[in-house]
């Protein structure tokens, strides 16, 4: 489980067994983190020094923000519909709401899995969100005819144009991966032992009580580093939603290096910034699943 | 008083669980019932808070048509029905306290258990049921560092809380060891005998039924086989013996 390498033997005798726990220690050394290490520093080096890469750090300092913004709140809506999703799924019974919410919820699952990133990004901006706009003016413009909003009402004056691209990509990827997290949440509550609920049901509690004193406290640790791990990899493929034209890290990359033609200092830093962000964040998440993980010990 | 009238469970594959089952359990009596694994021990005391739905039969507690109740009563019956279980069942990595005082969630509206600490005097009610089973001192334990026996007592204590009727112990002691299992049975003897409590306790080790059961139910393939006192069970011939536990059941202990 644990990345550390193994401590060899405590032991205070003669020298061979010193040898090996040398070439021990070099083995399994982790080498790429001091290549890596190495690398930031000349990176962070040029940076500081090269007046080429402190205008293109400068230039791509605002796609940081945005592709963190586009991140962060992509994944928070993500969350709400995974969880949703999930719910939806796991819905039993045949009574009608369940049956349709279980069906719709897996269809949704279904459709979003085997569609690729990016063609789901162009087909939430440029086919979902005109239609859904066409929709609610629609709406709008019924609501009129009825007398119940007066003509220059906000559904009825809503255009696609008035959706920015950035909203479009959020919620296109907030679509994508609420698939991918209800996939978790589901996981994570059906690994609750079946005698908990149970047990729950005979104390009397209510659904929503079994959930929120049983079955969630429990679920949280198996959900949380899946869920850490689907944040790193939305904060890379954010980086798709520059086909919408979108101002994060990458799409400022692409401009800046067709105009001046530096290409290698351009990627090196596109690189370098996502390098930077990704291998922080993993570093929260085996944070997060080794505490998980000794709590989980019985 | 809890009657059952030719209780029936089949489940979706077909097989039967309980067939035809009747008896009547008054307020206040301690009733044991005794078969091997697969008897139908279980789906029995799963139909009475209805944590399985019986296929067919009459289940009338004092005067609460149990198969027939909508979720809002059945909540309030099975808040009114401790239950005891073989794997006793706790949130193991809340602490003792916790799990305890999730026996009083049953008297908490579901809406109002959002923003709810809980309020003093259930806590104060907490201690009091720890203190009856024996184990006061382990309220800020986790769970999962108490020993068996004491997980069982925390199962009791929780079931204590729920400030019930009637308790279901569904092989309270099955994985227990026999020390231990004497402790816990004293325990639900006790609340049988001081609070008047009606206690419905499956077991199957025959030492146990003897020294613990006023009154015996024996099931076997799902259907009653024998009924009796303790004086009966003690005096079990051969031939009754086999009727409930099977041709080539040995008699261990005599």
């Amino acid at each position: 489980m644990s990345a550390q390498p193994t401590a060899p033997p405590k032991t205070s005798e003669a020298t061979p067994l010193v040898q090996t726990r040398i070439t021990d220690r070099l083995a399994n050394f982790p080498w790429w983190a001091l290549f890596l290490a190495l690398l930031g520093v000349l990176l962070v080096y040029s940076f500081a020094t090269d007046a080429t890469y402190q205008n293109i750090i400068v230039y791509l300092s605002a796609g940081v923000r945005l592709t963190i913004i586009v991140t962060l709140v992509a994944f928070s809506f993500s969350i709400i519909i995974g969880l949703i999703t999930a719910f939806a799924q796991m819905s039993e019974g045949s009574n009608i709401f369940s049956v349709i919410a279980r069906n719709l919820a897996t269809l949704y699952v279904q459709i979003i899995r085997g569609i690729p990133v990016i063609v789901l990004i162009f087909y939430t901006a440029l086919v979902i969100i005109p239609a859904s706009i066409n929709l609610l003016n629609a709406l709008g413009d019924w609501m009129v005819s009825m007398g119940w909003l007066a003509a220059d009402n906000a559904l009825s004056s809503l255009t696609s144009r008035g959706i920015s691209f950035v909203i479009r990509g959020i919620i296109a990827l907030a679509i994508n991966y609420g698939a991918f997290s209800a996939e978790v949440f589901r996981g994570g509550i059906q690994s609750i032992d079946k005698g908990q609920l149970e047990a729950s049901n005979a104390l009397g509690l209510s659904w929503f009580q079994t959930m929120r004193y049983v079955v969630m406290p429990q679920a949280l640790r198996r959900i949380m580093p899946p869920l850490g791990n689907d944040f790193i990899s939305m904060l890379k493929e954010s980086s798709l939603v520059s086909v919408l034209g979108v101002g994060e890290i990458t799409q400022l990359g692409k401009k800046y290096s067709a105009a001046t033609f530096l290409y290698p200092q351009t990627y090196n830093s596109v690189a370098f910034l996502y390098l930077s962000i990704t291998l922080i964040l993993s570093m929260g998440v085996k944070y997060m699943e080794r505490r998980m993980a000794v709590s989980e010990e019985t | 008083m809890l009657q059952i009238e030719n209780l029936t469970k089949i489940y979706d594959d077909g097989t039967e669980a309980l067939t035809d089952v009747s008896f009547t359990v008054e307020e206040g009596e301690f009733l044991v019932i005794i078969g091997l694994s697969g008897s139908g021990k279980s789906p029995l005391l799963r139909c009475l808070n209805r944590l399985g739905a019986p296929t067919a039969g009459r289940i009338s507690w004092n005067g609460r048509d149990i198969p027939a109740a909508d979720q809002s009563d059945l909540r309030e019956i099975r808040r009114e029905i401790g239950m005891i279980f073989q794997h006793f069942n706790l949130v193991k990595r809340s602490t003792v306290m916790t799990n305890v005082l999730s026996g009083r969630l049953g008297y908490t509206p579901p809406a109002w258990s959002l923003i709810n600490r809980f309020r003093k005097a259930d806590k104060e009610r907490a201690i009091r049921a720890l203190e009856r089973v024996g184990i006061p001192d382990k309220a800020d334990n986790r769970a999962d560092e108490l020993s068996g026996g004491q997980q069982q007592r925390v199962g009791i204590a929780r079931a204590l809380m729920q400030d019930p009727k009637m308790i279901l112990a569904d092989e309270p002691v099955a994985s227990l060891d026999p020390v231990l299992a004497h402790s816990i049975l004293g325990n639900l003897e006790s609340i049988n005998q001081e609070d008047k409590m009606t206690v419905i306790c499956s077991l199957h080790f025959l030492d146990l039924v003897q020294r613990y059961a006023p009154r015996v139910i024996g099931l076997r393939d799902g259907v009653i086989v024998f009924e009796g006192d303790s004086q009966d069970i003690r005096q079990l011939s051969d031939e009754r013996f086999k009727d409930i536990y099977g041709e080539e059941a040995e008699r261990l202990s005599a």
